[in-house]
């Protein structure tokens, strides 16, 4: 059993907790004294773990950036207790093979949910679908589908594959970029690609993509979700579907929060990221589109990359940064210290939200008796400096390095168990795969 | 800090280093000078005008030492100053340099390169204001305005009215 | 003076930049001499490092590090693929070994030279020969040069010039260095293109844009074209070559409309008959030669500013 004590949750109240058995046992007021026997949140912020639907953790096949066990470790220090990882590894993740290795590789890794994402179309080629159905019924249940990393451009494969999904009420994240609209592109396309030379990569790429996808999904009624939105654009076409009662939801990255494209300007592949980085314009939308909720949630399109994949020229670089262990400190950083939303705003928008569109019943729950124990502690007065050789991801391509962030994750409990305490992650699993 | 020549002497010396200058050629008709800048330029513009007075035209021109430096790895650059040749060129002609310090003699051998750039003159020969001592190089002045006994830690500061307001030259410890 | 290194027009102020303009001037009046050789830079080796093709640009820096006595050593990585290869970093690192004191960097990556200047991976001088779609900052000089001779010969500045750039201007290094100095120096410039070829944003710059070429061609004391690649003609950037070069050449009827004392320039390699026609390249108007023999002095000049003296920092 595991007791805590004097934990703030985010309406206010103070409170002792109990655990056992992988659900919360006891919840009492606290009396302002720490218990015996029990870790003791001294007014720490306990909130139910942070759900990401967009990780890629890499393996199989790019072992040397990332693996299950470092892409978990990297999500237990960023307060993360369920990741959904991508379907881009090599081979791709397109059959129940593929996602059932990676669900149990999870499992040995032993820290976090590691559910898998599946291909909606082999080898992410956008060509043919999948096998959704396998992988829906493998011991995975496999439930969100993308090709993230490619758009499912042809019209008629991203209607057939919205369709298609609805046999197990799944749903299909689209990564929108018109493939025309962006070819050789580096960067956004505006005045500063302009000003260095880069070739664009136009908003309308990205929102030409969604509006089109939020037609079909109306159309055959199925659900839509937008992953990593990143203009003002597409946030004005998310409004104005759900306003129409489209079963359409969006996410939004850390990153796409808080970075403009003028960063590009030194062409260090570091701020080199699909999508791009755009301007403060859509940023301060993407932000209001987030307190709104029309953007539904934060997910960190995590992307670790080796060093010499961004030790290079722009054009020769990687697209992609880590994200996980910054992810909430930035959220906290632009919306929180920003007063755009409050912390019970946050935590529907990284783990109750995330959770409900992909089906995690286990995760992003209230806090009570009886509701599931995947909940992590935060230091909300402390701040912490990045520091890229300290991060637990095996790769170091943070474009925060050096910036000081609010909030420190200090303690990770995860079915029940703890798998960071003070900061130092605790090893459960069984794998030694790092 | 002393004064070593004042403006008067300056002026005498100028006229001297002229009338040496006609005496050893034997007249203007083979004459040209080049002053190497910036106050070797104007003190050969001043020689100039006085044996224009007294002789004749004789053809003036500026000669930038800057590229043909061989300490330029040692300081940072300098910009490159603008050469003029004397009207008529240099090929063939009775070539005189004119500078204001006579030091280590670098000066002079990228000036003698430096003339190798433009044309093959007749003859070169120097003319200072004030020759120092400490050669550094087998060169030698033709014509001098003033020897000046120095030490190797002393500095000679040659001021012009055209550039510095007055004429005078004095020694800086 | 500059230093450090030459990546974009943007390093330059006026004053410097009129000041490599003043240095080239003196520089081509002594290789105008006799002797086309200057000792100034015996001693120091400067790689041309060319990830693209273009011998013009070469030979010009070839020329002209040679005339000032520097060692040269041409690294043609072209065929030896970037990304396939060797890394960019791997061949600096290599150059840092060998000992090289300058780098003139050509890349078909935008940013390729700053960041071969920002990184630690070579000490020497960075020379941005044309990167990707960015930047060619000595073409922009020697266009700055060639002006100031034909126009502006006994003035401080370009002030008053009135410049068109016609042609391909998203894809164009040229035009964009051109931009940024033509106007530091006082020029007014007009890009005059088809939308398919401005870039998105351009409205930023401090430039007139036209899409008419008759409109403008009476008005102006310059005319700059630019070399349409042959590979834009496969991807709808304009519907075909004889439409181009009927809206956006300069031909004899346009070369006409011209004021009598208007220049004609080209960074080439032209594509006669596409662009500019041949009558035009020729006629006296032409300043084309101008431009290449100027290339020589104005990076004889910016080699000089660059490694005439002590590096920063080593200076006694």
């Amino acid at each position: 059993m595991i007791k805590i004590s004097r934990a703030k949750l985010t309406d206010g109240r103070v409170v002792d907790i109990d655990i056992e058995n992988k659900v919360i046992t006891k919840l009492q007021t606290s009396t302002g004294k720490p218990t015996a026997d029990a870790i003791d949140a001294g007014s720490k912020l306990l909130l139910p773990g942070l759900v990401d639907l967009h990780t890629h953790l890499r393996e199989p096949g790019r072992e040397d950036s990332e693996t299950i066990l470092t892409g978990s470790k990297a999500a237990v220090a960023g307060g993360f207790t369920a990741v959904s990882a991508m379907a881009n590894t090599n081979p791709v993740a397109d059959n129940a093979g593929v996602v059932e290795q990676i669900y149990r590789l999870g499992k040995e890794a032993g820290l976090i949910d590691v559910q898998p994402i599946g291909a909606v179309t082999q080898g992410l080629n956008g060509e043919k679908l999948s096998e959704m159905g396998a992988m829906a019924d493998s011991i995975a249940k496999v439930r969100i589908f993308s090709d993230d990393g490619e758009c499912v451009s042809d019209p008629l494969i991203m209607r057939r594959a919205l369709e298609y999904v609805k046999i197990f009420n799944g749903i299909i994240a689209q990564h929108a970029q018109e493939p025309r609209l962006t070819v050789n592109a580096q960067m956004n396309e505006g005045i500063v690609s302009a000003r260095i030379g880069l070739p664009g990569w136009p908003a309308v790429a990205e929102e030409a993509i969604i509006a089109r996808d939020i037609l079909l999904a109306e159309h055959v009624q199925s659900r839509l979700h937008i992953c990593h939105l990143t203009t003002a654009g597409g946030v004005e076409l998310i409004r104005w579907a759900k306003a129409r009662g489209i079963q359409v939801t969006a996410e939004v990255t850390p990153h796409h929060l808080l970075l403009t494209d003028d960063l590009v300007e030194n062409y260090d592949p570091i701020f080199k990221v699909n999508p791009p980085l755009r301007t403060q314009k859509d940023v301060m939308a993407l932000r209001e589109g987030l307190a709104e909720g029309v953007i539904d949630i934060v997910a960190t399109d995590h992307a670790p990359h080796p060093a010499e994949d961004k030790d290079c020229e722009f054009h020769a670089g990687a697209c992609g940064m880590l994200g996980l262990e910054t992810a909430l400190s930035i959220v906290v950083k632009t919306m929180v210290q920003s007063n755009l939303m409050s912390w019970a705003d946050l935590v529907n928008r990284m783990s109750i939200t995330p959770a409900k569109i992909a089906g995690y019943k286990s995760q992003g729950q209230d806090i009570a008796i009886g509701m599931p124990a995947n909940l992590i502690l935060i230091d909300q007065e402390k701040s912490w400096k990045v520091d890229k050789n300290l991060m637990k991801s095996k790769s170091k391509n943070t474009p925060f390095h050096g910036t000081e962030l609010p909030a420190v994750v200090t303690d990770v409990f995860h079915e029940g168990e703890q798998v960071m305490k003070n900061g130092e992650i605790l090893d459960k699993g069984t794998s030694q795969n790092e | 800090m002393g004064v070593l020549l004042s403006g008067s002497d300056i002026d005498r010396a100028i006229k001297r280093i002229s009338h040496e200058i006609i005496e050893h050629n034997q007249g203007i008709s083979n004459l040209v000078l080049m002053g190497i800048p910036t106050r070797g330029a104007y003190l050969a513009e001043r020689i100039c005008n006085f044996i224009t007075e007294i002789e004749g035209s004789v053809g003036c021109g500026v000669l930038d030492i800057t590229l043909h430096r061989d300490d330029l790895r040692l300081r940072p650059p300098k910009p490159i100053l603008p050469t003029k040749l004397p009207q008529g060129g240099i090929e063939g002609k009775d070539l005189v340099l004119v500078d204001d310090v006579l030091f280590s003699g670098r000066t002079i051998r990228a000036a003698l390169d430096a003339i190798g750039e433009l044309g093959r003159p007749k003859s070169v020969q120097l003319a200072v204001l004030v020759d120092r001592g400490h050669r550094e190089l087998p060169i030698r002045a033709d014509f001098v305005g003033k020897n000046i006994p120095t030490s190797i830690s002393e500095s000679v500061k040659v001021n012009l009215k055209e550039l510095d307001g007055e004429d005078l030259v004095e020694l800086l410890k | 003076m500059i230093s450090g290194h030459l990546l974009s027009a943007e390093d330059l102020t006026k004053e410097s930049a009129l000041g490599l303009l003043a240095t080239a001037k003196e520089l081509a009046a002594i290789t105008d001499g006799p002797n086309k050789k200057l000792p100034t830079l015996r001693g120091k080796s400067i790689v041309n490092l060319f990830f693209e093709d273009s011998t013009r640009t070469r030979i010009s820096f070839e020329s002209a590090a040679k005339r000032l006595s520097a060692d040269v050593i041409n690294f043609s990585a072209k065929g030896s693929s970037v990304s396939k290869g060797e890394s960019l970093k791997d061949t600096a690192q290599t150059l840092q070994a060998i000992g090289a004191d300058a780098v003139v960097i050509r890349h078909s990556a935008s940013g390729a030279a700053k960041r071969l200047a920002d990184t630690h991976w070579i000490q020497a001088a960075v020379i941005n020969a044309g990167d990707g779609t960015h930047e060619h900052p000595t073409q922009a000089l020697l266009d700055a040069f060639t002006i100031k001779q034909h126009l502006r010969s006994s003035e401080n500045d370009l002030t008053g010039v009135r410049i068109l750039i016609v042609g391909d201007i998203l894809h164009s290094r040229v035009a964009r260095s051109n931009v940024i100095l033509l106007t530091k120096l006082g020029a007014t410039v007009t890009l005059v293109a088809p939308p398919t070829l401005l870039p998105v944003g351009v409205s930023n710059w401090p430039v007139e844009i036209s899409y008419d070429f008759d409109k403008e061609i009476a008005n102006c004391d310059v005319v700059m074209m630019l070399r349409i690649q042959l590979e834009r003609m496969n991807d709808s950037f304009f519907p075909s070559a004889q439409e181009y070069s009927k809206r956006y050449g300069l031909n004899s009827s346009r070369l006409r409309k011209l004021s009598k004392s208007a220049i004609v320039m080209h960074p080439g390699p032209m594509n006669r008959g596409l662009e500019i026609s041949a009558e035009s390249a020729d006629d006296l108007k032409s300043v084309i030669i101008d431009q290449v023999k100027n290339g020589v002095a104005i990076r004889m000049a910016v080699l000089y500013e660059l490694l005439g003296g002590a590096p920063i920092g080593a200076q006694r």
